[in-house]
């Protein structure tokens, strides 16, 4: 069975160590006093975990540009959401 | 390639053709869960602001360890599923059935963990409402900390729910031969369901199990 298209096992395997050395990374990092680049740390660990599942277990690399821009746009939306809501309180 | 023009259907030239509809279709469908949970992730992000003291308190009482768990389980279990359409591409029928059912498996035992969590708060007087342990009331916000807290993961449990069902049917149907290397479209759609599901989780489990563990 040599279809070009199948990664490897251990593409899969390699991407799960690094998730979990990520959630390593993410409760190690809570317990460190950071004050308020705590919350900065684990959101940018999450968005490398997600970016992980993405692009290679959910096979967005290999996808055509359509996808992939359908892809990103509902996290663009969603930041379009949350920032002008955090900058109002965080600012007053 | 019997089983790819079978299910090709009229409106569409090619069974490429088809995939890449039926992915946009689903990528789209992605985006719109995106938002359900972003509009949640707004009102948090909003309280979380404006009652930094009662986020960091509530967030205390939630159980980092059995967190971290379910974060293990969860990930994993989208190894499995990522291996499960490897093993339909690789015609490994039998593979592909078992690694479904673990999939299917790894997200029951993620509910199991979370319900007994569930069991757990309630007994403690963790849920919002005149049973409300007192302490915890004394401070504001952390009762919209545990409203927050349990919609969101409420929800998140119901796509699990949802997710776990869907890899029964996969499997049911890889077993009876439905699918094959050239065309196995439903387990795709299904993973990527399933990954999406899993990545809400990775931003609930720092934004509540680890607002404040210093």
């Amino acid at each position: 069975m040599s279809n070009p298209s199948v990664r490897t096992l251990r593409l899969y395997l390699l991407v799960w160590l690094a998730l979990m050395m990520l959630v390593a990374l993410t409760v190690a990092s809570a317990y460190v006093k950071l004050g308020s680049f705590n919350l900065v740390a684990s959101l940018l660990i999450s968005a490398a975990k997600t970016a992980l599942v993405m692009t290679l277990y959910m096979e967005l690399r290999r996808e055509h540009g359509t996808v992939i821009v359908f892809a990103i746009t509902g996290f663009c939306w969603l930041a379009l959401m949350i920032a002008p809501t955090v900058a109002d309180i965080a600012t007053r | 390639m019997s089983t790819a023009s079978a299910r090709l259907h009229e409106q569409f030239d090619t069974s490429r053709q088809q995939l890449k509809a039926s992915k946009l279709g689903m990528w789209t469908f992605l985006a719109t869960e995106v938002l359900l949970f972003g509009a949640l992730f707004c009102v948090y992000s909003y309280y979380r602001f404006a009652f930094p003291q009662g986020f960091a308190l509530g967030s205390k009482h939630t159980d980092v360890v059995l967190g971290t768990i379910e974060t293990a389980v969860l990930l994993t279990s989208s190894l499995t599923m990522a291996l499960a359409i490897r093993a339909i591409r690789l015609a490994q029928r039998r593979a592909a059935v078992m690694l479904l059912l673990i999939t299917a498996a790894f997200g029951l035992s993620f509910l199991g963990i979370h319900a007994g969590e569930y069991v757990h708060e309630w007994r403690e007087h963790l849920f919002p409402g005149h049973r409300f342990n007192d302490s915890l009331r004394a401070v504001n916000g952390t009762e919209m900390f545990f409203t927050l807290y349990y919609v969101m993961t409420g929800l998140h449990a119901l796509h699990v729910t949802i997710g776990f069902c869907v890899l029964l049917v996969l499997a049911v149907l890889t077993w009876r031969g439905r699918y094959s290397p050239t065309y196995f479209t439903p387990v795709e759609l299904g993973g990527l369901y399933w990954h999406l599901v899993d990545i809400v989780w990775i931003f609930l489990f720092p934004l509540f199990y680890l607002v404040s563990r210093t």
